[in-house]
């Protein structure tokens, strides 16, 4: 049996780019245009751009929508009191675990929008809709499918979308990092998910491949998904699915920092977090010996076994690097053995992210 | 890329050359190239290594994914590629060119069961569905 794949506005695009096409989360995306190397390099020392089309937009409406997503998200949106404002956070379940991890943006007085994983875009939808129905029924949500995302990364990525946009350059240039602004149906937000500076821009479907061509003229290089995973392990980012999901914590996958537990507010999830007691926690491996560590390898420490998450080669590193969960007791500095192939593969653990802003941050 | 006529091919991706002091050359296709993305590291066997045909001796690990390469005949390992260990990008810009090791084969019998060119397409194209 054969699910028939959804295609973003960009799929003829990517096609006649000469896209290695891939399943991912239900959609049809491209996995590199020929070398995912190049594209990574890009985007680390000049620009890359991304269709990011399948992560779905969630616009909540309302005056209870403030109340509303401070009972649902484990960081806390009253941290949000300018409009613009953009906050990274953990939708959990009751027992703490992670159903999806998110960007919210606080857009205007009750207008707050959501940027949630293409692969779990219907369950969260159908939680934040059944949620809002036993305690905001007159707030609104809407799935945005009619907009367009575009992610261009890289140290000149304000440069080239400054030119991009001639009439919004002055608010390129002037947007803070983790900021949004809306002009008109287009979204500018200074985020991405590559360890570089950026903008996602939140665009509707009918404009987004003048964007895109614009962009390619202005010799911004597009990269696909298999880039966009080296650049985001490189940053020491998580990825749903992979290095969380409804049986992790945060605790357990290096996300303690989104999660509010001082505040007097109550949330889905907080009690069981409130007494969680994590025996293991995450941290990054760099690679000593040549060859490269994959997910699911086992860990052998000096305090027990760990596993790998995600695994990899990292271009900018230039070599094999991994996020692993290893017990509580293996600090940053140990040297520890990941199975590779049958064989043990020496490794540093290191403090993530690996790097950023072009700079390698960890040795071997 | 075409596949060369003048090279023989097996089922798991990999090319022969017969030189002409008798000892045949071994890399993997450009088809294997491409399925395997970006190579990252090549392990080539040990130089004296006597290996059965269909061994597992050498490795190419890409960005993606790490790929067993086999022994196309049984022989001896006289000669590794050492460039390809600083350098492994090479089999991806022209994976006839990079040659990974040379054998010196035992069994000439063996050569006759690999694959031309034409049938090898063949087994290339199916992958691509």
């Amino acid at each position: 049996m054969t699910m028939a794949l959804r295609a973003t506005p960009f799929n003829r695009v990517h096609r006649e780019m000469g896209a290695r096409m891939v399943a991912f989360g239900g959609w049809d995306m491209p996995l590199h245009y020929g070398s995912q190397l190049e594209e990574h390099h890009r985007v680390r020392r000049d620009c890359g751009m991304f269709d990011v089309s399948h992560m779905l937009v969630i616009d909540v409406h309302g005056g209870d929508s403030r109340a509303l997503l401070s009972y649902l998200l484990a960081n806390n949106v009253d941290r949000l009191q300018r409009p613009g404002k953009a906050l990274y956070s953990c939708l959990l379940n009751p027992a703490g675990g992670v159903r999806d991890d998110l960007i919210v943006y606080f857009l205007g007085q009750d207008w707050f929008r959501l940027v949630v994983n293409a692969a779990t875009a219907e369950e969260d939808y159908a939680w934040l809709a059944a949620q809002r129905d036993l305690r905001a029924p007159g707030v609104t949500l809407a799935a945005r499918r009619d907009l367009a995302i575009v992610a261009v990364q890289g140290p000149h990525a304000r440069a080239r979308v400054g030119q991009a946009l001639p009439e919004s350059a002055a608010v390129v240039n002037s947007l803070d990092n983790f900021s949004a602004i809306c002009m008109g149906g287009t979204m500018l937000a200074r985020t991405g998910y590559t360890g570089e500076d950026g903008f996602e821009i939140l665009l509707p479907a009918a404009a987004a491949v003048a964007l895109w061509l614009r962009l390619r003229e202005l010799g911004v290089a597009a990269a696909g998904l298999a880039a966009r995973d080296t650049l985001r392990l490189e940053a020491g980012m998580n990825l749903y699915g992979q290095d969380m999901d409804e049986s992790t914590t945060p605790f357990e996958t290096g996300l303690a920092w989104t999660v509010d537990l001082k505040a007097a507010r109550d949330f889905i999830g907080k009690s069981a977090l409130q007494n969680a007691r994590p025996r293991r926690h995450a941290l990054g491996l760099v690679a000593i010996d040549k060859g490269v560590m994959r997910r699911h390898q086992q860990v052998t420490t000096a305090h027990g076994d760990g596993e790998i998450t995600s695994g990899g080669f990292g271009p900018t590193l230039g070599r094999s690097l991994a996020l692993a969960r290893v017990p509580l007791a293996v600090k940053p500095g140990d040297e520890v053995e990941a199975v590779v192939r049958g064989r043990g593969l020496r490794a540093r653990v290191v403090k993530p992210p690996f790097v950023r802003h072009g700079v390698v941050l960890v040795k071997e | 890329m075409t596949t060369p006529a003048n090279l023989k091919y097996t089922k798991s991706h990999e090319w022969v050359k017969q030189e002409a002091d008798g000892t045949v050359t071994v890399g993997i296709t450009h088809h294997a190239q491409e399925m395997l993305g970006d190579l990252v590291f090549i392990e080539t066997p040990a130089i004296g290594r006597k290996l059965k045909q269909g061994e597992q001796c050498a490795v190419a690990e890409s960005v993606k994914a790490a790929a067993d390469i086999y022994a196309p005949l049984s022989g001896e390992v006289t000669a590794a590629n050492a460039e390809l260990a600083d350098a492994p990008e090479k089999v991806n810009a022209d994976a006839y060119a990079a040659w990974m090791f040379r054998l010196q084969p035992n069994d000439p019998g063996e050569l006759a069961g690999l694959l031309d060119a034409a049938a090898y397409q063949v087994i290339a194209g199916a992958d691509k569905r």
